[in-house]
């Protein structure tokens, strides 16, 4: 069955906290629900599950992609039309080096800036429930993805907590 | 301590998207007088194209000249851009806020306007690739090409290592940008506008994951791009220093030498722009004399030790005693038009501004700051152009070698060209992204409060 979405408007931080406990209270998973807010609020405001990031593996898979790149490109083409010039030897390992430092660092960005995307769960092409004022007017939205049967009691719940008003939309 | 003023989410939201929303009334009349100097350089460029390098000043012994100068000076400025936003952002300081998006788009079209300098320089710019190790079956058609770039040569590492910068700050900027394109997309009515900002956003919607990563993703950037950002100035110093036949040039200071001034040059650029985007846009609010006294206390110690690094420089030269050398220097203090310039660069790049810095009234006034360090950029742009010309135009034992510079309209238009470029660059990018991230603004308004302590209420700032 199709997921539905379900939005509950919040103006006050506990009230959306109450909202997320009476959720898992009525036995909606944490996986089912999410907090949306119009900037960064500390880990846990809203007794929120502590989303776990592996952000900090990406730069250095980058960094053996560009060494490797640059391997490649410095050795490899040098050694494809060994030209000597200024008597220098065709592998000179110094100027090698700022290749090799430069490509490192090229990929470890490119594969962090991809990570971050990735833990992000971005782009993200339908995006259900959502209300603009989230990130206009510093709403705090709950938003919760279930089986249809399921919405109208979720929604009943955000109601209950306080929303200010809820919406529904579809999720992929 | 700094001012407070509380504002409100929606307060926040309308104050820095209003100019993406609307069209300032100076806008369009700024951006086309930007667009006719830009013409005018483009117009010569074309001719330069045509009749080829003769048109320019640059000629037997000096081949470097006004392009060479203002590609050092615009990668210099583009890289305090990104040197404040990354360690203002590693060290999490609070003042970084309505700072770093600005020094970050500086950063980007400096170094855009960096790289136009040796398109204009070079003599067939139709043959750029020349430079990358794409192999022949891409390019069939260019039959001369059989060789691979030489890595050994500086002139392949600067477009490597300048490439390598362009990128990771294009994607630094577009990373730290996400969220508030989300805003804008969340801001404007339906229409083709709402559908490129949508796709822009990526669905970025706000949820604690997001914010997570938006909190880590810039710090471990920032940790990467600085750096980049150490190894491109001293890559574009090595242009000059692995060069041992240029008496001025083959110097072991130079790497550091470049990399302070380059920050001197670059946070100076910065507090330019920031005291044009307080005047344009009146962001008073936002940006407060705490900040311009906060990088103007930054400064005095960067132009310091860039003092001191130029003082060494010259020890160094001098020292060895060696007539070629000796003969340079000479040149550059003594020989009119040098001497003059020498002692321009001197008192902009240095005296004037940083003893108008020590004075508190001076640093609290973004007037003051915009006019300072406008002059300090002036010093940094003849600071090179005194590396580069008399070092060249040097007097050698053979006669027939000795030569002189005068940059010619065509050159003059092209240098006119990258600054209306970049002011303008930064003026369009404001109309479409806000240049102070509000979601950065919203969340600092948020961890401050007023606190008394006695009679007197004082500013604080709780973290997590």
């Amino acid at each position: 069955m199709a997921n539905k979405s379900v939005l509950g408007l919040f103006i006050d931080e506990n009230e959306a906290g109450d909202a997320l406990s009476s959720l898992r209270k009525a036995k909606y998973q944490d996986n089912e629900f999410e907090v949306m807010t119009g900037t960064p609020y500390p880990h846990g405001t809203f007794g929120e599950a502590h989303p776990k990031l592996r952000l900090h593996r990406f730069p250095i898979f980058g960094a053996v992609i560009g060494f490797t790149v640059a391997l490649i490109i410095t050795v490899g083409t040098q050694l494809a039309y060994p030209l000597v010039t200024g008597g220098k030897p065709v592998l000179s390992i110094p100027p090698m080096l700022v290749i090799f430092y430069e490509m490192t660092l090229l990929f470890s960005v490119i594969v962090t800036v991809f990570g971050a995307l990735f833990e992000s769960r971005l782009p993200k092409i339908f995006m259900g429930a959502y209300d603009e004022r989230i990130m206009t007017e510093g709403y705090i939205g709950v938003v919760v993805s279930v089986p249809i049967d399921r919405i109208p009691k979720a929604e009943q719940i955000l109601k209950k907590s306080g929303a200010e008003s809820t919406k529904r939309g579809w999720e992929e | 301590m700094q001012e407070h003023q509380q504002l409100s989410d929606s307060e926040i939201t309308e104050d820095l998207t209003a100019p993406v929303i609307r069209s300032a009334r100076w806008f369009w009349s700024v951006v086309g007088s930007l667009g006719f100097i830009m013409l005018v350089g483009i117009s010569g460029y074309i001719y330069e194209l045509y009749s080829g390098l003769g048109v320019t000043g640059v000629q037997r012994p000096v081949y470097w000249g006004a392009y060479i100068t203002n590609f050092v000076f615009w990668i210099g400025i583009s890289h305090a851009g990104i040197m404040v936003s990354a360690i203002l952002r590693l060290t999490q300081a609070e003042w970084k806020r309505p700072i770093t998006r600005a020094a970050e788009v500086l950063t980007l079209f400096s170094l855009i306007a960096a790289l136009s300098n040796i398109m204009f320089h070079v003599g067939r710019p139709w043959r750029i690739y020349w430079i990358t190790p794409l192999p022949p079956i891409f390019i069939g058609f260019d039959f001369a090409r059989g060789i691979w770039p030489n890595v050994r040569s500086p002139f392949v590492w600067d477009p490597v290592a300048v490439g390598t910068y362009l990128l990771s700050t294009i994607l630094f900027v577009y990373t730290c940008l996400i969220p508030d394109i989300a805003l804008v997309r969340d801001k404007v009515k339906a229409g083709p506008a709402k559908i490129i900002y949508s796709i822009l956003a990526l669905g970025f919607r706000g949820t604690p994951r997001q914010w997570k990563v938006q909190g880590t993703a810039p710090i471990l950037l920032s940790a990467l791009v600085l750096p980049i950002f150490v190894s491109v100035h001293s890559i574009v110093s090595w242009d000059f220093a692995v060069s041992i036949a240029v008496e001025g040039w083959h110097s072991t200071i130079f790497a550091p030498y470049f990399i302070i001034g380059a920050i001197h040059s670059g946070v100076s650029g910065v507090v330019t722009l920031m005291a044009g985007l307080l005047w344009l846009y009146k962001l008073d609010k936002y940006i407060k004399p705490d900040h311009f006294d906060a990088i103007g206390r930054l400064l005095v110690v960067v132009a310091t030790i860039w003092f001191f690094a130029l003082f060494l420089e010259w020890v160094y030269a001098l020292y060895p005693l060696e007539d070629p050398e000796i003969a340079l220097r000479n040149m550059q203090v003594s020989q009119p038009p040098w001497s003059y310039l020498f002692i321009v660069f001197l008192l902009t790049g240095f005296f004037i501004p940083v003893g108008a810095w020590l004075f508190k009234s001076v640093r609290r006034n973004p007037m003051w700051m915009f006019f300072t360090t406008i002059l300090v950029n002036i010093g940094m742009w003849l600071e090179r152009f005194l590396i580069i010309v008399p070092g060249l135009s040097r007097r050698t034992e053979l006669s027939f070698n000795w030569g002189t510079y005068t940059p010619s309209l065509v050159e003059i238009g092209l240098v006119a060209f990258t600054f209306a470029f970049v002011i303008c660059g930064v003026l369009v990018f404001a109309r479409i992204f806000p240049l102070i991230p509000p979601f950065d603004i919203k969340e600092g308004m948020r961890f401050r409060h007023v606190i008394k302590i006695g009679k007197k209420n004082i500013s604080a700032v709780v973290r997590e």
